[in-house]
């Protein structure tokens, strides 16, 4: 089945637009991807009528041109005979927004949809879900589109069994500046599942870093997911909820007792490579550094700071999950010593983490950042900056950010997070170093490095 | 080699109508697969018990055999270091009274580091492996290293070195560690073996798996079955 129409429509048509209820959700959908996506979209409605000024079609046979995309916000009991008209009208894809099937206890009615689509090798994602999303392309979310927070093109691509997470999600996306390439929420997953979008973004070039959040697989899905993420050569991401065991099901053995539901999805997620995030903070942080920074490290991170504080916060994250702080050669220490400022040659601490202190200058972090990327024994720069000491300019950002995309050194950057601050962010950004806005954030970037073994 | 698959099929088939295999019979099917166990009988009689411990030598163990006891040791149904004929009589009497008592395993001790060695068929995943610091303490402590499998030599060496008592099996203190060459090969073989039986079982648990410097025997096992209208595809 080829799921690209679900991403790149060039037609559109949203089934149940209403004529009289402008808040109806098929109404969002149809007015934001008619005013505001490069998409022709056409209202499908048996009663007719006009919604902003165009006709609302009575059956798809009406639409003039073959529809790619069909968002189905039609009753549940309606939407058989809807995607029945769809196959037959050759509409490519479809999303089904509606709810009303397994989860309340209407199998039936998923497994007769299921049927149709398979019969047809008819793609359609849902039902019960917001569909997809991709920046500046499509967005089939029934949010009005002044509500939801919109995150830059990027490399991220997600999955999410949970529609709301994933709106929440991209709100922490924007807000930390992470980029989304395509974003999909499957809902009840009938027909397709997370097994069919790894698949799909594997092979997208636009997608970099693969992102999930799953509540739980199928039988035997959970083996299959993990055996083809190992081979689908990008990053992948998961973040899982339902962690507390479910119920009191009584256990036999102690192996059965001692290998709970969460505690197995935990140890075959990381034998097979793939990057657990414990929560919503871990997983923005993974995201963000592994769609910068593909090449796995061993951690071993090289810190500047010019603060002895953070450098004791930064060095505490970093041994509490295992990665190491190696100390400075004498002779590095000495050439290090000769290229800093005057001011700072005789005050600042020459040990990992450098101290530059509060005399610290753009070029004693140029100097820093350069012996740490000229060392063996370092694989990953942290650089703790803090701009309101007065010897650091906006530039900086731009210079380390140069320095380490030079040597291949991945360096990842902590800056406030507010507003006046902004260039330096960007100087980083813009030339491949991330930046987090806490330091435990950085250092989480620093560890999806290394757990990232593709 | 296919008759000893063919028994293997032939003991989990038998025990089908308890839901698991018994310590005598799972104990046959893992020596049958190759792996190490203490020498044992199961006796149905005192007389039995004293002569085969007569013939090893004491001290022995003895363990109840019973179909409605999955947790012997729940019950005082283990006895270790028994150290002459007039106590494993006593602990015979004493056995013959619980639920459900079928005989006592009497066996040879053997020193080691106690280990459990388990497997489940997981709804998700399929087969798992799991390996951690046994005996009775086992769900207190918690030491364990999960895998799927079937596992490569890589992830066995990954399992042993990710358990927190790992320094007590590469010698701690001036004692002896354990063979880890032979450690990783019976991890290699429980994993072949737990692919082979596949969906037929639920879990199993060998605990404790004693491991010293010569040898890793299977010191115990239980072997839980699927139940026949259980399958793990949706």
């Amino acid at each position: 089945m080829n799921l690209k129409p679900l991403f790149e429509p060039r037609t559109m048509a949203v089934f149940g637009v209403s004529a009289s209820n402008y808040r109806h959700p098929a109404n969002e959908i149809f007015n934001k991807n008619m005013l505001r996506y490069p998409v022709s979209v056409y209202g499908v409605n048996p009663r007719g009528g006009t919604i902003n000024s165009q006709p609302i079609h009575r059956s798809i046979s009406e639409v003039p041109e073959q529809i790619d995309l069909a968002v189905i916000a039609v009753r549940a009991d309606l939407v058989p005979e809807v995607m029945t008209e769809c196959i037959k009208a050759k509409v490519r894809s479809a999303v089904v927004i509606s709810g009303g099937f397994t989860e309340v206890g209407r199998r039936d009615l998923q497994e007769r949809i299921v049927a149709i689509a398979k019969e047809a090798a008819f793609p359609f994602v849902g039902p019960n879900c917001l569909g997809s999303y991709v920046p500046s392309r499509v967005d089939t979310f029934f949010l009005p589109g002044e509500r939801m927070v919109n995150p830059v093109v990027g490399k991220v691509s997600f999955v999410s069994q949970s529609g709301g997470i994933l709106v929440d999600q991209m709100i922490k996306f924007t807000n930390e500046g992470v980029g989304l390439a395509k974003a999909i929420s499957i809902g009840n997953k009938a027909l397709l599942g997370e097994l069919d979008f790894l698949d799909y973004f594997a092979t997208d070039p636009a997608t970099k870093v693969i992102a999930f959040y799953i509540e739980g697989f199928g039988g035997n899905e959970g083996r299959e997911f993990v055996l083809k993420a190992e081979k689908c050569g990008k990053p992948v991401v998961v973040l899982k909820s339902g962690k507390s065991p479910g119920g009191s099901k009584a256990v036999s053995s102690h192996t059965a007792s001692l290998a709970g539901d969460y505690a197995s999805f935990s140890a075959v997620l990381s034998q097979y490579n793939i990057v657990e995030a414990a929560n919503e903070l871990e997983l923005v942080s993974f995201c963000e550094s592994l769609s910068t920074y593909a090449k796995p490290i061993e951690g071993r991170v090289g810190i500047v700071t010019v603060s002895g504080g953070h450098g004791a916060i930064a060095v505490d994250a970093c041994t509490a999950r295992g990665l190491l702080v190696p100390g400075l050669p004498e002779n590095i220490r000495e050439d290090l010593r000769k290229n800093l400022s005057p001011s700072v040659q005789d005050i600042a601490a020459l040990t990992n983490p450098v101290d530059l202190t509060g005399s610290g200058i753009d070029e004693d972090f140029v100097a820093t950042v350069k012996s740490f990327c000229a060392m063996d024994d370092i694989d990953c720069v942290l650089a703790l900056l803090l701009p309101y000491i007065p010897g650091i300019t906006s530039d900086l950002g731009a210079k380390l950010g140069g320095i380490a995309r030079q040597s291949g050194t991945p360096l990842i950057a902590y800056v406030p997070n507010v507003e006046k601050y902004a260039m330096l962010i960007e100087g980083f950004t813009l030339n491949g170093s991330p930046v987090a806005h806490s330091i435990e954030g950085a250092v989480l970037m620093v560890d999806a490095l290394r757990r990232n073994r593709l | 080699m296919s008759d000893a698959r063919s028994e293997m099929r032939r003991i989990i088939q038998a025990a089908r109508s308890d839901g698991w295999v018994l310590e005598p019979d799972a104990k046959r099917l893992f020596t049958l697969a190759g792996f190490a166990v203490p020498r044992f009988t199961l006796a149905r009689t005192p007389e039995e018990a004293l002569r085969f411990a007569g013939e090893i030598g004491y001290p022995v163990v003895a363990k109840v055999v019973s179909p409605r006891i999955l947790h012997k040791s729940d019950v005082g149904g283990v006895a270790v270091g028994i150290a002459d004929a007039g106590g494993l009589a006593e602990v015979f009497r004493r056995f013959q009274v619980l639920d459900g008592f079928v005989g006592m395993i009497v066996e040879e001790m053997a020193p080691g580091i106690e280990l459990i060695l388990g497997a489940k068929i997981d709804f998700q995943f399929g087969p798992l492996i799991l390996l951690g610091m046994g005996g009775t303490g086992v769900e207190i402590y918690k030491d364990v290293a999960l895998r799927m499998a079937p596992i490569s030599e890589k992830d066995a060496l990954a399992m042993i070195g990710g358990l927190k008592a790992q320094r007590l099996l590469t010698g701690y203190r001036g004692s002896e560690g354990v063979d880890l060459k032979m450690l990783t090969e019976t991890l290699l073989s429980f994993s072949s073996l737990v692919m082979e039986l596949g969906e037929g079982i639920e879990s199993i648990d060998i605990n404790p798996l004693l491991c010293s410097s010569r040898h890793c025997v299977v010191a115990d096992a239980r072997i839980i079955l699927r139940k026949e209208n259980e399958t793990a595809s949706a």
